[in-house]
């Protein structure tokens, strides 16, 4: 692994410079994305760099728009298609569920649909119910998509470099609170493969699998777990469909405890799957029931009062994976930084408005 | 404006396309009867054998609405792209792809056209530049458009005949759609074959007494109402748009009033449900599109009685070879269920 560290954002940035550069069939395209801010840094710039015909700022159409990349990339384009916030996505949902997720299929594999579409989940500074939803459940279920939740800026550069070169449509979901976060990226074009989870942390008494930001939460939970005696194994899933059970149920065959996190919703969410998933196949290897982190069947609210209150985090986590201990620790919160009233940003460099 | 219920009621309307004036005759003519007369016999014959229950797919018949795929497809050239909906039988067969291929398509047989995974309402034939049809009424009107912008892209002189009925009107993406073709001046023809009914809704519910046609300049570009029963009148209107695009001058909409003649989706007529009267049908059915074409061949003079008999047999037979090259095909191993499901790397 390299010495050198880039955030999240640049990552992505990176990853999309290589991509425009490698063919000249990559298109980027997305409302703002020329624009002044280039979509919190990750597009910003590149307009400039490969000009105006590949790199398109569009019209507020999520929904025909998805549709004339799907178009593009039927002959021959390989678009990547951004959305500021996974709710606006939502207007795209026919093209992307019925058509590009189907057309390989339905046409007896005489279609590609090389598309990515990358959605930004947002989170605190009052994002509230139509700016923060974490919707990565609605896309893996339908079959004909991959969904992938890179948690790491070294999978943020190398999924979307594999992706862009992936004949399937790929759906990537960021979590805005990563983009920040820094961590080793080599130089130059590598593909860091879109199936298959990651073991962060080794550990033998329970299994902390997680998703996208949840991972971030997943280590913490792992270090305060530590300090009272228990040794937690982090599973980053990296990639939401499909989901790598080889990994999952050799973590759980080993530890015989699952913690399943999510940034989405429990009901009939990713850490259901998860739960369902493992109990099917490694039911004899449990020692203890399962336990799901992940948002209440509630709309997020905006106001950080409550806000605070809506999103699980590391000592829900650590709690529910001492519970699968028979343990009832009490796990104290994390202080709040020095001067800080709410946990609605991830760190002091984030401030309103974003 | 009044509603249009029957024939009469049609008023041609021009909103900024100018039909090119040039008669349809000759040998032109003669292709686009033929193979209007083609997608009839094609549909009856479904129709017919429909109910041995070995076509196993929602079928929609196009039975009426023969001429503007016949005239629209009669400008494009062979690397023009079609894109169709459920109705998509004739845009098809006039584009050139292969009938057997259909027949064993809705036949759900592995030499079908999608391997009998897609049936009636998922038709392609790539090579005949027809690039597929969707039964979710408009969506697949953005994807023609995002055909036309890849070959804008390229350089490349290739037009999108995007065929959609009047119920994909409504829905948003046909309009964000027609706004991007419009915006990027793509190559794009939007052909709206307005039957009068979505599904048994009839238009006075859906939409304001305005012609769909009025919608094209609304979003930046010429468009045209035509009496979508009059071969040479989609023609005209066809020609006009399909040299603007060639041309680099941009989209164009027709709107082509036409009439289903049987059920929303299957084999039979469907007076018994009320949703419209045997007057009516009886109006829509004098204005026989085929019947027209016909009737204005031999008086002009580009048709024959001898001419119409050898195409008749000619296309019988063809469509005879089509169904027993289905009937005799075998269906997909099973192995094919989890095949294709995503890309294998090329």
């Amino acid at each position: 692994m390299t010495d050198r560290q880039l955030k999240y954002f640049q990552a992505i940035h990176e990853a999309t410079d290589l991509a425009l550069g490698w063919d000249g069939d990559v298109l980027l395209m997305g409302l703002g994305v020329p624009g002044p801010t280039g979509i919190f840094g990750t597009t910003k710039g590149l307009q400039e760099k490969h000009g105006a015909t590949r790199v398109i700022d569009m019209p507020s159409s999520e929904n025909a728009m998805t549709g004339v990349a799907l178009g593009a990339a039927t002959r021959g384009k390989r678009p990547i298609m951004v959305h500021m916030r996974v709710d606006f996505a939502v207007l795209s949902l026919e093209p992307i569920v019925n058509q590009a997720a189907k057309w390989h299929y339905m046409y007896g594999g005489r279609m590609r649909a090389p598309l990515v579409i990358r959605m930004i989940i947002g989170r605190g500074w009052g994002q509230g119910p139509q700016h923060s939803q974490s919707l990565q459940a609605w896309f893996a279920h339908v079959p004909g998509l991959k969904v992938v939740m890179p948690s790491r800026p070294y999978d943020a550069k190398g999924m979307l470099l594999a992706a862009v070169q992936d004949d399937a449509p790929v759906i990537i979901l960021e979590h805005r609170w990563l983009y920040n976060l820094e961590g080793p990226v080599p130089d130059g074009m590598y593909a860091a493969p879109l199936e298959g989870a990651a073991v962060l942390r080794e550990g033998t008494d329970v299994t902390l699998a997680a998703c996208s930001y949840m991972v971030i939460e997943a280590m913490r939970a792992a270090e305060t777990l530590a300090g009272v005696g228990v040794s937690a194994e982090v599973v980053d899933l990296r990639s939401v469909a499909p989901l790598d059970m080889a990994t999952l149920g050799a973590s759980v065959a080993k530890t015989g405890r699952l913690v399943a996190a999510d940034t989405g919703h429990a009901e009939c969410g990713v850490s259901a799957e998860i739960v369902a998933a493992v109990s099917e196949r490694c039911f004899a290897s449990l020692k203890a029931a399962p336990r799901r982190i992940a948002l209440p069947p509630i709309p997020s609210p905006t106001t950080p009062a409550l806000a605070d209150l809506y999103y699980p985090g590391a000592r829900e986590i650590a709690v529910a994976a001492l519970a699968t201990l028979g343990r009832d620790d009490h796990v104290p919160d994390d202080p709040l930084p020095e001067g800080r009233q709410w946990r609605d940003t991830p760190d002091p460099s984030f401030t309103g408005p974003y | 404006m009044n509603r249009i219920r029957r024939p009469a009621d049609l008023q041609p309307q021009e909103f900024g396309l100018v039909p090119s004036g040039t008669p349809l005759s000759g040998a032109a003519a003669t292709d686009v009867f033929r193979q209007m007369l083609r997608i009839r016999r094609v549909e009856e014959r479904i129709g017919e054998r429909y109910s041995e229950q070995q076509m196993r797919c929602p079928t929609h018949l196009c039975i009426g609405h023969e001429a503007p795929p016949a005239a629209v497809c009669a400008h494009l050239r062979s690397k023009d792209l079609v894109f169709s909906n459920h109705r998509s039988h004739g845009h098809y067969l006039a584009k050139g792809a292969d009938l057997g291929g259909m027949i064993a398509e809705l036949y759900g047989r592995a030499t079908g056209c999608a391997d009998g995974k897609g049936g009636s309402q998922h038709l392609i034939d790539l090579d005949a530049g027809f690039m597929g049809s969707a039964p979710i009424l408009a969506s697949t009107i953005s994807v023609g458009v995002g055909a036309a912008w890849a070959a804008s892209l390229d350089g490349r002189d290739e037009v999108s005949a995007i065929f959609f009925g009047d119920g994909a009107t409504e829905e948003g993406t046909f309009h964000e759609a027609m706004n991007y073709a419009a915006v990027a001046t793509l190559p794009v023809v939007f052909i709206c074959e307005n039957n009068l009914y979505s599904v048994h809704s009839e238009m006075d519910i859906r939409q304001p007494p305005r012609p769909v046609a009025a919608l094209g300049p609304a979003h930046g570009m010429p468009a045209s109402v035509v009496d979508g029963n009059d071969a040479e009148a989609v023609w005209q209107a066809a020609g006009t748009a399909v040299a603007r695009a060639i041309a680099g001058e941009g989209p164009s909409l027709i709107e082509c009033v036409t009439y289903r003649w049987r059920e929303h989706c299957g084999p039979n007529e469907d007076l018994n449900l009320g949703y419209r009267s045997k007057d009516e049908f009886g109006d829509w059915q004098a204005d026989d599109p085929v019947e027209r074409s016909r009737r204005a061949g031999l008086s002009a003079g580009w048709l024959d009685a001898n001419a119409i008999a050898f195409m008749e047999a000619e296309i019988s037979a063809e469509i005879d070879a089509a169904f027993d090259h289905a009937i005799q095909s075998p269906f997909p191993e099973t192995g094919e269920l989890a095949t294709h499901i995503f890309p294998a790397a090329q």
